[in-house]
């Protein structure tokens, strides 16, 4: 019988020995890539979907001047990614679909300063407040209700008015969504820690209907399953585009600009603090500020434009400034833990 | 014979085993290292405070009681589907018995989005059961098929002659020889329960792997995400330490007296009918319902645009690198599972048991761990298709090394020892006897490994080079836009192309029972002069 006192120090010898086989490997290469592998290729992680920002990100090598590289996978995920890389990172701008994941980033010290000019072009509400982001579009929350069963739409201006006991059992939400996430983390802001657990007892009381994403929701509300849904503009916008407006029964509602319903969260971007090509990176962002991209934005992905001037030609959007008077510090967001937590006590997961 | 005791074997085992058996583990236990790493960075007492937590304990016991669930329903489906489709005169049973295994080739992701989609109601813990013992039954029914295929009819004769009914010798003949198929195939299912994220994420039952995730989302905070891993590793360590207690010492050849025949058939008569409803029932759920789901999104949107050459592209980076991942992941596993399999003790355990370890870590895990190691150690493979198959080894060695093992255990120690006896030496013996014998099971193990890896989201979206698409991940980016009619065709492809292996994995185990008896006779004949 082999003893198992040989085997057991073989495999740490294994393991040991091919983490060594690495570690030469490792060293012979710091000396071959050094300063030619970067500077001359930016590389983006896009946490934002391929089919919605390739066209765009298609064209930024002319506006750049040098060749790009796009990785693409969820924002969550090339955070975890980037954090993992650290210092090691070939990543030279990080494109997000949500504020928490560069605001994590920021946090860890990740991202380098944008030049002024870059943040200027954005206001103040969507950028971070050391100019280590900026938001490149936004999308708000929205109700979206089936006509048929809420004629009474327009009288609904905010979130307490779905607490009502019409509405019990006719909510539709999806729990486990990011956006809706950033609605919870946005009413605590707002009301404080026992408000916004006294707002979700009396909304979980409704007994709302969970869906495993904000489409779910929106097909529920088409179909009449439910009366009214939490969900971002841009679902009902796309539905929309892809079956045509009459196909399409659900309509949505903008809530009262003050209301926490009414969240306008942002997609953005930042400059990774190890880049090489600090320049290209930072013209990369002007670039997805530029009028041209914002009005793609507004026109394919029905997003809100968040430099001034640009209205979509295409989606029925009010402009930003309008909607968001009453916004919250996206920076705020990356307080997700607590909001986490809070959705486990009472129940809403 | 099948009751006799193995012997442990008083030999050393070759070192042309152990150190490739020994590189296989540490491959395994890659991951480990980088949990270590996070869960410790934040000192011994805060990833005590994860641990102690009242929700780690509520997750810990969530997960393992849907593991248990699914698993004691595949094994009902799958050993049931096996036996009516290799032992009764079910009607349509050659179609059935391809059919049951089919589902294999269905992404759990799919069928849960399926699901979920025509069906709302069904989140939860019943939607979550459901779709993971539809999807995940096939690692049960195809060892049993091939057990049964392989079984010593004999022996059942024996009993019935003796006076046993057939329920009585099904009981306590048949099953004892299927015991080991349908063990292994029972960790299979359960270590796939413990460590998916996709189903019980879209059906929204929250279990351990749901959290691990949300803690990468949410705070960034990489300690409890390494703390609950750790804990499926432990999960994952006693689950295959109970499996292969389980497995018992009995041995599993059959040699010398008498050629493997055809058992005779079992009349269904009345109960024909509803042993059709079952095999009906199943493929519905398993196979139809979320296929006709992929017509219904085809058919619907306008979004159907195909870009062809991409799709093409798509399909045979998805074949190339799952190639190379079969091909790696069970050049890894022969060694362990014959080690496994002929010289049992407490040291070839640990070996087998490493393999596993990180078998239940969720992808995203799997893939962070190379990112750590890779971005460190190994950074001219980073985001190139050596560390993606690396991957793919790490996540699906198990699979290969069950399968493996499985087939050396059923072929007759003997006749190494005859071999051994008439002079050839243990590295010979090794390339003319065993591993010939160990042939369909290395086949299956690489054909399971290769529709695995076909499959596989999480870890190829990190870890393939950028730009690489594979059908899994042009998938996720269609449905990640909403533009389920263009997602249609990359899943039909997937499917379709997972389905080819998944089809083979139905002939191995029929050529392997067929060509079983004649090889056997031969060379006991030879050996018995």
């Amino acid at each position: 019988m082999p003893s198992a006192r040989l085997i057991a120090p073989a495999l740490a010898l294994g393991l040991a020995a091919s983490l060594a086989a690495c570690g030469s490997q490792t060293s012979s290469t710091v000396d071959g890539a050094g300063p030619d592998d970067s500077g001359d290729t930016l590389v983006i992680y896009s946490g934002r979907n391929e089919n919605l920002v390739a066209p765009v990100l298609d064209r930024l090598e002319e506006a750049v001047g040098m060749p790009v590289e796009v990785r693409y996978a969820s924002s969550s995920e090339l955070a975890a990614q980037l954090l993992e890389e650290g210092d090691a990172t070939e990543a030279d701008l990080f494109f997000s679909q949500d504020a928490g994941a560069l605001g994590a980033l920021a946090k860890a010290e990740m991202l380098a300063t944008l030049d002024e000019d870059v943040t200027a072009l954005v206001p103040e509400d969507y950028r971070d407040g050391e100019g280590r982001w900026v938001a490149t579009s936004g999308r708000v929350r929205v109700l979206a209700f089936d006509p048929a069963q809420v004629p009474q739409i327009e009288e609904i201006t905010g979130i307490d008015q779905i607490l009502e006991p019409e509405f019990v059992g006719t909510i539709g939400y999806a729990p486990s969504n990011a956006s809706f996430h950033a609605f919870v983390t946005a009413l605590r802001v707002e009301r404080g820690e026992d408000e916004a657990r006294a707002w979700l007892e009396d909304f979980s009381a409704q007994q709302p209907q969970a869906f495993e994403g904000n489409n779910a929701v929106l097909d529920a509300v088409d179909g009449g399953q439910v009366a009214v849904g939490l969900i971002n503009h841009y679902y009902w916008f796309q539905k929309v585009a892809e079956l045509g407006e009459d196909s399409v029964q659900a309509r949505i509602h903008y809530l009262s600009s003050d209301d926490p319903g009414a969240l306008v969260n942002v997609a953005g971007a930042g400059v990774l603090a190890g880049t090489d090509n600090s320049r290209a990176a930072n013209e990369a962002i002007r670039f997805l500020l530029s009028t041209e991209i914002q009005q793609y934005f507004a026109d394919e992905t029905a997003e809100y434009p968040v430099v001034d001037g640009v209205r979509s030609t295409v989606f029925d959007l009010e402009p930003l400034a309008e909607l968001g008077t009453d916004q919250i510090d996206l920076n705020e967001l990356d307080s997700l833990d607590a909001t986490l937590a809070l959705l486990d006590e009472v129940g809403l997961t | 014979m099948t009751t006799s005791r193995t012997r442990r074997s008083s030999e050393r085992p070759p070192v042309a085993l152990v150190v490739p058996a020994v590189v296989a583990a540490a491959v395994a236990l890659l991951p480990l290292v980088y949990l270590a790493v996070r869960a410790t960075e934040g000192g011994l007492g805060a990833a005590l405070e994860v641990l102690l937590r009242e929700r780690t304990a509520r997750l810990v016991l969530r997960s393992l009681g849907l593991a248990a669930a699914v698993t004691a329903a595949c094994l009902v489906v799958g050993v049931g589907l096996a036996w009516l489709t290799t032992r009764t005169d079910l009607p349509g049973r050659r179609t059935f018995g391809v059919l049951a295994a089919l589902p294999l080739a269905m992404p759990s992701y799919v069928a849960a989005y399926a699901w979920i989609s025509a069906v709302p109601g069904i989140a939860g813990f019943w939607g979550t059961f459901l779709v993971l013992t539809a999807c995940t039954y096939p690692y049960v029914y195809l060892p049993v098929v091939a057990a049964l295929r392989r079984a010593d009819p004999s022996l059942e004769e024996v009993s019935r002659s003796l006076g046993r009914g057939a329920g009585a010798t099904f009981r306590s003949v048949t099953l004892p020889q299927l015991r080991p198929a349908a063990a292994a195939g029972a960790l299979l299912v359960s270590l796939y329960v413990l460590s998916d994220f996709g189903a019980p994420s879209l059906l929204r039952y929250d279990v351990l792997t749901r959290v691990i995730h949300a803690s990468y989302r949410s705070s960034f905070d990489r300690t409890p995400a390494a703390v609950l891993s750790i804990v499926l590793v432990v999960l994952t360590v006693a689950i295959t330490v109970g499996e292969s207690r389980s497995r018992g010492r009995a041995s599993q050849a059959r040699i010398g007296s008498g050629v493997a025949r055809r058992p005779p058939t079992v009349a269904l008569g009345a109960m024909a009918p509803l042993a059709v409803a079952a095999c009906v029932g199943v493929a519905g759920v398993a196979l139809a319902f979320p296929v006709a789901t992929l017509g219904y999104w085809l058919a619907r949107g306008s979004s159907a645009a195909l870009d062809l050459g991409r799709l093409v592209e798509a399909a045979r980076s998805t074949v190339g690198v799952s190639l190379l991942g079969a091909l790696v992941t069970t050049a890894l596993a022969v060694p362990v599972g014959i080690l496994a399999a002929r010289y049992r003790g407490r040291s070839t355990r640990l070996l087998e048991h490493a393999t596993y370890a990180g078998h239940a870590l969720p992808g995203v895990v799997v893939a962070l761990s190379l990112v750590f190691l890779g971005v460190r150690f190994a950074r001219p493979i980073y985001q190139e298709v050596p560390l993606l198959v690396l991957g793919y080894a790490v996540l699906f060695l198990p699979a290969a090394v069950g399968a493996v093992r499985a087939s050396v255990a059923q072929s007759p120690r003997r006749l190494e020892e005859v071999s051994r006896s008439l002079g050839l030496g243990p590295s010979a013996v090794l390339r003319r006897v065993t591993l010939p014998l160990a042939g369909p099971g290395i086949a299956t193990g690489a054909a399971l490994v290769l529709l695995t890896a076909m499959k596989e989201l999480p870890a190829t979206l990190l870890l393939r080079p950028t730009g690489m698409d594979t059908l899994a991940t042009r998938l996720w980016t269609e449905t990640g836009s909403g533009a389920y009619a263009a997602a249609a065709p990359y899943a039909a492809a997937l499917v379709l192309l997972a389905a080819v292996p998944t089809f083979l994995l139905t002939r191995t185990h029929r050529v392997a029972a067929a060509a079983d008896a004649p090889v056997l006779t031969e060379t006991t004949e030879g050996a018995g002069r």
